[in-house]
């Protein structure tokens, strides 16, 4: 199976990462796949080493060990011409804090030299046309956040980095930003983003890997991960009366949970599925929200 | 790759002009020499002295703080690492900024050249020996810019440096001990040309000091650009 999801489109592709910061092992061989217009969350506590890899695989750092190629080029070897098919946004935004959202992109566009593109619809799209003349130090973070995305988006990339886009945002603007990285999606762009929402992670990606203290613990789709760990398979039952009970999940339950409906006595039945985070707490002992 | 260079004059005509702390940089000495040029006189001063005074104060302060500053804002900012990802090469970043600050500064030492009143070949020669001292002070800044981490580390620098460069000439002037140490400071050497622009000389001594000058900011600025700007490759 996994010989033949190589053959397939690599984007990214991740041999045996190392990566230290003088005696502190921050990447340990990290090994990772991720195909062509695919959504990959990276998701791990703070401080688990995920900027660190992007850092890394956008050729801002150099690893201390190991191989890593961007669409077949590795990082440090990249170009101008690679770096215009790539789309970043850091946790720390680089936006030009005294110059406005018009000006912030227009420079960008400038730098791309890339006439094509019209400003003021990306800032419809994104919502901050009404805001196009104020600086950047005058927005909001979920308005920074915004712009951030859209200068990463700018020129179309092919791959696209995102460095916890929603972190600290408001449910509205985590909803728009969801909306525009399935947007990315669906025009074929692969996205490889870190998070420590779970619900995220959930949400957007088809492949989430788990990173702890600087290493991969578990890696695969989100509901395929949480069913390989749903050792308990119970049943939760609330009765109309008030009862909870606990079925567990086997042949004799269906016979009872029969009785219960055909006595009309359910008010909620949900079965107990683990999510990212109790696995992420059975692996490590830790939770993702420091 | 003038386009990268060409959208870094942009942004900073868009950017600094808005930063108050760096305009006040660029005006505050070419205004101080027309408000002194006009209204103070005194008897047996020496000629052009707060022209040349001020002059050398804009040498020793415009161009090295506002390289430090805007430079290691980009660094504080992580806006540089933008500009690296759109390919922007190091000289080009460090060409676009040297073309906007020294211009900016050459047309405020105009202003201080004309309002000393200096004009024709006096005029130029004046202006040569500001853009020379502009460049090195640029340089010296754009080390320190390079070297740090952020603005407060940049003003801790370049506040002590300006000190040496804008100062030492005009303290040397009151006292002979401090002109002993005080000549082997480019801006002390410019300003003792400023002094007597009708023939400059260059003597063996201060042809010597200044290539000293020279070669030590040329070694400065190579290493804090290199290790300053080795982030990726
Ligand atoms: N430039 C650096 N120098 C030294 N140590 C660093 C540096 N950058 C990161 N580290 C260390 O590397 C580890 C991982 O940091 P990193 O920023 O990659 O974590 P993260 O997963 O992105 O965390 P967060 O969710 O808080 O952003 C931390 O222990 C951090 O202290
Ligand atoms: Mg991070």
């Amino acid at each position: 199976m996994k010989g033949m999801v190589i053959k397939m489109n690599m984007v990214i592709e991740i041999k045996n990462l190392n990566h230290h910061f003088g005696d502190n092992k921050v990447l340990k061989d990290i090994n990772l796949n991720i195909t062509e217009g695919e959504i990959f969350g990276l998701l791990g506590p703070s401080g688990a080493g995920k900027t660190t890899l992007i850092n890394i695989l956008t050729g801002q750092l150099q690893a201390s060990g190991g191989n890593c190629n961007i669409m077949g080029i590795s990082p440090t070897d990249m170009t101008g011409e690679h770096y215009k098919q790539i789309g970043i946004m850091m946790d720390n935004f680089g936006l030009y804090e005294r110059m406005s959202c018009y000006d912030n992109l227009k420079f960008y566009q400038m730098l791309d030299n890339n006439e094509n593109i019209n400003i003021e619809l990306v800032l419809e799209n994104i919502n901050l046309l009404a805001a196009k003349k104020t600086p950047v130090m005058n927005l909001s973070k979920g308005m920074k956040n915004r712009l951030a995305f859209a200068r990463a988006i700018l020129r179309t990339p092919k791959v696209l980095f995102l460095d916890e886009p929603t972190s600290g945002l408001d449910p509205k603007t985590v909803e728009a930003i969801h909306e525009m990285i399935l947007a990315e999606k669906k025009r074929g762009t692969t996205v490889f983003l870190t998070t420590h929402n779970m619900y995220e992670a959930e949400k957007l990606c088809d492949n989430i890997a788990l990173l702890n203290k600087g290493k991969i613990v578990e890696y695969g789709a989100p509901q395929d991960i949480c069913r390989r760990y749903n050792h308990q398979k119970k049943i939760n039952i609330h009765l109309k009366n008030g009862r909870d009970i606990t079925l567990e999940h086997n042949k004799e339950c269906g016979v009872q949970i029969q009785t219960y409906f055909s006595n009309d006595e359910i008010e909620t039945i949900h079965s107990t599925e683990p999510n990212l985070e109790t696995i992420f707490m059975e692996l490590t002992g830790r939770r993702f929200e420091a | 790759m003038t386009y990268h260079i060409k959208a870094i004059l942009w942004k900073q005509l868009k950017d600094t002009l808005k930063n108050k702390a760096i305009l006040i940089q660029f005006i505050m000495f070419p205004l101080m020499t027309i408000i002194m040029e006009k209204s103070i006189s005194l008897p047996d001063m020496p000629e052009h002295f707060f022209g040349n005074l001020f002059a050398v104060m804009y040498i020793g302060m415009a161009s090295l703080t506002s390289a430090a500053a805007i430079i290691s804002e980009e660094k504080e900012k992580n806006t540089l690492r933008v500009l690296q990802m759109c390919n922007v090469h190091a000289a080009e970043f460090l060409i676009g900024n040297a073309a906007y600050i020294i211009s900016i500064c050459m047309l405020g030492s105009l202003v201080i050249g004309c309002s000393t009143g200096y004009t024709g070949i006096t005029l130029l020669k004046f202006l040569l020996v500001m853009l020379v001292g502009h460049i090195c002070s640029f340089l010296l800044g754009a080390a320190i810019g390079t070297a740090v981490k952020n603005q407060m580390s940049a003003t801790s620098i370049t506040v002590p440096l300006m000190i040496v460069l804008a100062f030492l000439p005009m303290l040397s002037m009151f006292n002979e001990t401090i002109k002993k140490f005080s000549k082997f400071v480019f801006s002390e050497q410019l300003f003792v040309f400023m002094n007597d622009l009708s023939e400059i000389c260059i003597t063996f001594e201060s042809g010597i000091i200044m290539a000293c000058n020279a070669v030590l900011i040329l070694v400065i600025f190579l290493i804090a650009y290199q290790r300053g700007f080795k982030i990726s490759k």
